[in-house]
């Protein structure tokens, strides 16, 4: 189940999110958004317990966290 | 658990913050704060000359945007004039250490009722990199290229330190957002001092180191191991000042 929802056009790169990520489940990927940056994408979703120190650590609010699962599928 | 996203108190745009930059996390801070206590119908914020000059862009209450360093006196105007609205500043280091430091600590030894958000990231980044106050000693800058204190620039200025000696400060904490445990004390430490407003405490004001990797000419990692190994020596983080 999805937990975290990454607004790709916000992001920045910055990586302050896979730096913090206490379960390493984190990377910036190879594709890069509108602005030409990489974004944070899930290694494995299962491992996401939605603790969401990526969120606090965000400069951008680029990320949202539903531990219910994220219910909006359009991304 | 709860679903975390961002505030409504913070205008749906991209901010034009470096990327790294720790203004983009105390701008959610505040937010957060703001909506939280409630009070963003009544609230004014008034923005510094700096990288944080076009708060007005991002906030979703009233901003007015002052000269250079006087946020703390313009922010006393409106607080007398309208006593019932909470008045917070937002002002980085050359901001609020610099050309303004007359108004900072007249502003506090007055015990003027408002919120101060202190950015403390120890250089000049909307200029380019110059040396601010809060210089860390030996830190290298555009202008000082042999590392601070090699040509007589003195110690870094450390404003907590400097006002709590003052009678009218109610409430001064110096904390960071370098960590996810500081993130949380910052937020702490800003409802806090939106608190105290609330009650007609007096003057409180926050510092926050924060991250500025851009001009620190190093990567995102390396200036979080700066903040967390460097700044907090010289800047101790904690409690100055707490009347309550």
């Amino acid at each position: 189940m999805k937990k975290i929802h990454f607004e790709k056009h916000r992001c920045k790169g910055c990586g302050l999110c896979v730096i913090f990520c206490p379960q390493k489940n984190l990377r910036m990927s190879e594709d890069l958004n509108d602005q030409g940056l990489s974004y944070p994408e899930e290694i494995d979703p299962a491992c996401c317990n939605a603790c969401g120190l990526c969120f606090r650590m965000c400069p951008d609010t680029a990320i949202e966290i539903h531990p219910e699962g994220v219910k909006n599928s359009k991304k | 658990m709860q679903t975390l996203k961002r505030t409504e108190v913070l205008k749906d745009a991209l901010t034009h913050y470096c990327p790294g930059c720790g203004h983009g996390i105390i701008h959610r801070l505040v937010a957060e704060v703001i909506e939280e206590l409630g009070i963003r119908e009544i609230t004014i914020g008034t923005a510094p000359v700096g990288c944080a000059v076009l708060l007005y862009d991002y906030f979703n209450c009233d901003i007015i945007e002052c000269s250079h360093g006087r946020p703390p006196a313009v922010a006393t105007g409106i607080k007398r004039i309208h006593p019932d609205k909470i008045v917070f500043t937002y002002q980085g280091d050359g901001d609020l250490a610099a050309i303004g430091t007359a108004e900072t600590i007249h502003a506090a030894n007055r015990g003027e009722n408002i919120t101060v958000i202190f950015v403390n990231n120890a250089i000049y980044g909307m200029t380019g990199g110059q040396m601010a106050p809060t210089t860390l000693t030996g830190m290298v800058s555009t202008t000082s290229r042999d590392g601070r204190g090699q040509h007589g620039e003195g110690p870094p200025l450390k404003v907590c330190e400097l006002l709590s000696s003052l009678d009218g400060v109610y409430y001064l904490e110096r904390t960071a957002v370098s960590t996810p445990k500081d993130v949380n004390s910052t937020k702490r430490a800003i409802k806090k001092a939106f608190q105290n407003q609330i009650d007609g405490k007096g003057f409180s004001l926050v510092e926050v180191l924060s991250m500025c990797p851009t001009d620190w000419k190093v990567s995102t990692a390396k200036a979080v191991d700066f903040v967390n190994n460097d700044m907090k020596e010289v800047f101790p983080l904690g409690v100055y000042k707490d009347k309550s």
